[in-house]
């Protein structure tokens, strides 16, 4: 496990991640996980969601972890798998799907890239018991590579792709993300977005604006644009 | 005479080299960055950043696995000569993407943008990008290669003239706050500024001044150097560090490169490179030896020559060296 800057809690959960696990979860807390992840973004739910397929896997008895990611990885002529890295894509694009992803999959941990809104997290999150964690940095692939100790299975692959395709890990010590979101629907970056916020007026204060604007849904630089 | 396959293989290296080993200058300044870093979650990310580059490196696998849209800025001296043509230089860099997309491996990212089709190797219509330059007086080739994100982080804005460094400043801003926000543009990165040239040149420029020059690399122009500089303190003063967390590293380095444009116009582009940076260059001498590098030396005099004729300032030898 890294070694994380003092005065952070780090914790390294089982998959599935228990109900009292995600109980104990804060904002801020490092975890490493080990047990069985998937991965899943807008191809998988679109397939399964969108088009009415069924789940080529019995998801809920697998994992209750959904990872927002394509591997870099490749597959060898004999057929066996090479994981180099793994890196989360942004999750933001994927909250209109969450609400049945739950339901049908049973995750309750998502991890991705930069979180979703703390709006989708009271509506979306908060219902189905689950947390979001983000990745750190982003970019700590080989870190998650190699965490990533077998490729389980491979579904999909021929129709989605190796990026979009469902591939299941079995992990250890896979990590580390942040907790973004906790089981009351917190966010950690909706409070650190509101911190950095209050500096924004000053930063822009005798700047003129250009000559020519732009049609835009916001100008107010403490909007959220996910 | 340089032949395909060593060009071949030449490029399969340099994607690992960029796949795997993080630039030292760009490490260089993530570690000042870190060690200055007063906000704690920021100062937490840059640290497992710095520990992520070493287990790449060990394990000779990608930093991140995000490996962007790989291309190639191939540069060819005036006296160089290699077999096969312009379209067997091609060739032979289509055949290493695919290769190297298999044998690092890259992820397979390139999609048709309609039907959503993946080759799984990097390779479809007007993929991998490949920009020419070119060097008088000189008989080698290099070809660099890039693997940059493509989601987030690089906007474009008309300004005019009378918009000033007040309007640059906006816009520096603007495009910083909008991506940094939980760190969408993967910061701190090094920014990349294009003023000027027609529309599409003004993106290009951004985008080779965020990925073909070092930290610490400043413009000749000693002006335009002087605003590099203000702008990378800007973007450090936003309050906002790696991921969007509170914090101060936000901009590694500025560059800022230019091209003349239309008289009533100023436009800017606004490229982030990000938290791996992944750029590796060969140089391939006439005898088809080679020496590999991080910095891309994109940037020559001659590459921002004002006028019709070009006279090298200082000759250098017509062989390899």
């Amino acid at each position: 496990m890294a070694d994380p800057a003092p005065g952070f809690k780090t914790v390294r959960l089982k998959v599935p991640v228990s109900g009292e696990d995600l109980a104990d979860l804060a904002i801020g807390t490092i975890v490493y996980l080990d047990g069985v992840i998937y991965t899943g973004r807008e191809g998988v739910y679109q397939r399964v969601l969108g088009e009415g397929n069924p789940l080529p896997l019995d998801l809920p008895a697998v994992s209750n972890v959904n990872f927002h990611c394509s591997p870099a990885a490749a597959v060898e002529p004999d057929g066996r798998y090479k994981v180099g890295g793994v890196t989360a894509t942004a999750s933001f694009r994927f909250a209109k799907w969450m609400a049945d992803w739950f339901r049908v999959s049973g995750a309750r941990v998502i991890i991705g890239k930069g979180g979703m809104t703390g709006q989708d997290y009271r509506d979306l999150f908060l219902p189905a018991g689950a947390v979001y964690l983000t990745t750190v940095g982003y970019g700590t692939g080989a870190l998650l590579g190699r965490g990533i100790r077998r490729v389980r299975e491979v579904h999909w692959l021929g129709e989605l792709g190796n990026a979009q395709a469902l591939w299941v890990f079995e992990v250890e010590n896979f990590g580390p993300f942040i907790v973004d979101s906790d089981l009351q629907g917190n966010s950690l970056f909706e409070q650190q977005a509101e911190l950095v916020n209050r500096n924004l007026e000053e930063l822009y204060a005798g700047l003129r604006p250009p000559a020519l604007s732009r049609y835009g849904e916001t100008d107010d630089r403490k909007d959220e644009l996910i | 005479m340089i032949a395909p396959d060593d060009i071949e293989e030449a490029a399969c290296r340099i994607m690992a080299n960029a796949a795997i080993d993080i630039p030292a200058d760009y490490r260089r300044s993530i570690q000042r960055m870190a060690d200055g870093e007063s906000g704690d979650l920021s100062c937490f990310v840059l640290r497992t950043m710095l520990e992520n580059w070493e287990t790449a490196t060990a394990d000779r696998r990608p930093m991140c696995a995000d490996t962007g849209l790989p291309r190639f800025y191939v540069k060819l001296g005036d006296h160089a000569r290699f077999a096969g043509g312009f379209t067997g230089f091609e060739r032979a860099l289509r055949s290493a993407t695919a290769r190297a997309t298999h044998d690092i491996p890259l992820r397979p990212n390139r999609v048709h943008p309609l039907w959503r089709t993946d080759h799984n190797n990097n390779v479809g219509i007007n993929a991998p990008e490949i920009e020419w330059s070119f060097e008088p007086d000189v008989d080698w080739i290099e070809i660099t290669t890039v693997h940059k994100g493509g989601l987030f982080g690089t906007d474009y804005r008309m300004l005019f003239p009378g918009d000033g460094i007040d309007g640059i400043k906006r816009f520096f801003l603007d495009t910083l706050v909008a991506f940094g926000k939980r760190g969408l543009a993967c910061q701190p990165a090094i920014v990349g500024v294009g003023l000027g040239g027609s529309k599409d040149t003004c993106m290009v420029l951004g985008k080779q001044a965020a990925c073909l020059r070092v930290v610490g690399d400043r413009n000749p122009d000693p002006e335009i150097a002087a605003l590099e500089e203000e702008l990378q303190e800007l973007g450090n003063s936003i309050g906002m560090g790696a991921m969007g967390f509170v914090g101060k590293s936000m901009v590694a380095d500025c560059h800022i490169e230019v091209g003349y444009t239309h008289t009533g116009g100023m436009p800017m582009s606004m490229h982030t490179f990000c938290l791996s940076s992944r750029r590796a260059t060969v140089r391939i001498r006439a005898d088809s030896s080679t020496e590999y590098r991080t910095d891309p030396k994109w940037f020559t005099p001659y590459m921002r020559r004002e006028t019709v004729e070009w006279q090298t300032p200082h000759p250098v030898s017509r062989q390899s060296g």
